[in-house]
């Protein structure tokens, strides 16, 4: 008789979570995702669909190679997805534009990209325009524009249809998914294991588990021995009514979405776990959008909301085996667009240890323990 | 009022507004929506989707953003939002607006 494999148990089923199941089911495991209740602060709901690397690792080169890795490996992965799914994400990568109207944050980003520059080498491709190169190769960019950055890897997705596609393709891969299946409570087992429980006083038990929970891995994290603390950090977007024609550019705070409306965002804010949207900010979000492209000045806002990143204390993801109780695992970060593809292979790689993935070993949660220990 | 119509206005009690829709000549009682004049007057589709599927007003409670229109030359109006004035020009819209303020179609 074939021996059953381990059962794994994935706690978090946004983006993060399922990305780590797929990854899990494709190399042959059984895998169990727990997902948690609907009003759980969700940042897979609220993200901006961006596949993004600028300045991404500027003052810290795993994160840089890491980040670049991604970017590379999206168009095999979107291809992945709607083979299992039958989901097209529309991806879409034709580079991006970071947009400055303040000449000093002009020049502190084109330092951190010459920084990033280093760290990938031959693999940075990116360009510093003038306003005026900029206003000259396109049109519609607005005279307070000061100047862009551009680089070549920059995409995006449409955030809400790769969440379903990631949870179909899940599923398709014989995963299984519960809802509203919080879990209160982490307790290791003296014989190995995991029991796990649930909200509702269920327990569950488990051969190994990887916690995914994003900003609700507060407290599990500490029952299976990780020091790693998370914190939220709002950002706020405004939602335009659709446009029938394309916006020129992609940028890190404008984008159009393959059916046409346009996503502007990119504020952040400590504000706790509040996650409501404020009007200042949503003004500030509209002046944004008309300095850098005036047309915009007359489309609606149709929906404007709040929604919280998940942030490691050095804002890099958190990729950490317990020291104290094998086969328990932490993975957070506050990228889950757009380190999707990684998760889905080499991290699954570095759980079940089948190959030798020396570059996520800098993103262990050791890192933090002289801050915590001081 | 087009006697077609699937829909019936109140008893009529006052002073009638004249409009045009596409174009064409139209009027409906003083004090409605465009969305409920644009019912009365047919109750056919006054836009399309991006697929070409007919739509019309149905929440009249500006939620389900059906009844969009362009009106005096501003497409995605919601009708059910929008009092009807004298002399107003309403044109049904077939798919997205451009970023010019027209629509395609």
């Amino acid at each position: 008789m074939q021996q059953r494999t381990q059962e794994i148990t994935i706690i978090g089923g946004g983006l993060v979570g399922l990305s780590v199941a797929l990854g899990l089911l494709m190399a042959g495991q059984r895998v169990r995702v727990l997902d948690g209740a609907d009003s759980d602060a969700r940042a897979s709901q609220g993200n901006f669909g961006l596949i993004w690397g600028q300045g991404k690792g500027w003052d810290f080169a795993p994160y840089a190679n890491w980040t670049m890795d991604a970017l590379t490996a999206w168009p095999a992965f979107a291809q992945q997805l709607r083979d299992l799914s039958g989901i097209d994400v529309a991806l879409d990568q034709p580079g991006g534009y970071e947009f400055f109207t303040d000449p000093t944050e002009f020049d502190a980003f084109k330092a951190e990209l010459a920084q990033q520059a280093i760290h990938l080498g031959k693999r940075a491709r990116y360009e510093m325009l003038s306003g005026d190169d900029l206003r000259s190769q396109m049109q519609g960019i607005g005279p307070d524009v000061v100047g862009a950055s551009f680089s070549l890897y920059e995409g995006h997705v449409n955030p809400l249809r790769f969440l379903r596609a990631l949870r179909c393709s899940v599923q398709t891969m014989g995963g299984h998914v519960r809802l509203g299946a919080t879990v209160s409570a982490i307790r290791p087992q003296p014989k190995g294991g995991y029991a796990l429980v649930l909200a509702d006083g269920e327990t569950l038990h488990t051969e190994q588990v990887v916690l995914c929970a994003g900003l609700g891995a507060a407290t599990l994290a500490r029952d299976l021995g990780f020091n790693t603390q998370v914190r939220p950090q709002l950002g706020e977007l405004l939602i335009t009514e659709k446009l029938g024609d394309r916006l020129p550019f992609l940028s890190s705070t404008i984008r159009q979405v393959d059916e046409g409306g346009v996503q502007i965002g990119g504020t952040k804010a400590n504000a706790g776990l509040n996650d409501h949207e404020t009007l200042p900010i949503m003004s500030k979000l509209a002046h944004h959008a008309v300095t850098v492209f005036p047309a915009l000045a007359d489309v609606r806002v149709v929906r404007a909301w709040g929604a919280l990143r998940v942030m490691s204390p050095d804002g890099y993801p958190v990729y950490a085996k317990s020291s104290m109780h094998p086969g328990a695992f932490l993975v957070t970060c506050h990228s889950g667009v757009t380190l999707a593809p990684l998760h889905t292979s080499v991290l699954a790689e570095w759980i079940l240890n089948t190959s030798a993935t020396p570059e996520l070993e800098a993103f262990d949660e050791c890192r933090f323990a002289l801050s915590h220990a001081a | 009022m087009n006697v077609a119509s699937r829909f019936r206005t109140l008893p009529e009690t006052g002073d009638r507004v004249q409009f045009t829709l596409d174009g064409a000549p139209a009027s409906a009682p003083a004090g409605v929506t465009v969305a409920a004049a644009l019912l009365a007057h047919s109750g056919a589709w006054t836009r399309q989707t991006v697929k070409g599927a007919g739509r019309t007003a149905y929440c009249m409670m500006g939620v389900c953003f059906d009844c969009l229109v362009e009106v005096d030359g501003t497409p995605n109006t919601q009708a059910c939002m929008t009092l009807l004035r004298e002399g107003m020009t309403v044109r049904r819209q077939t798919g997205l607006r451009d970023l010019n303020g027209g629509h395609c179609g």
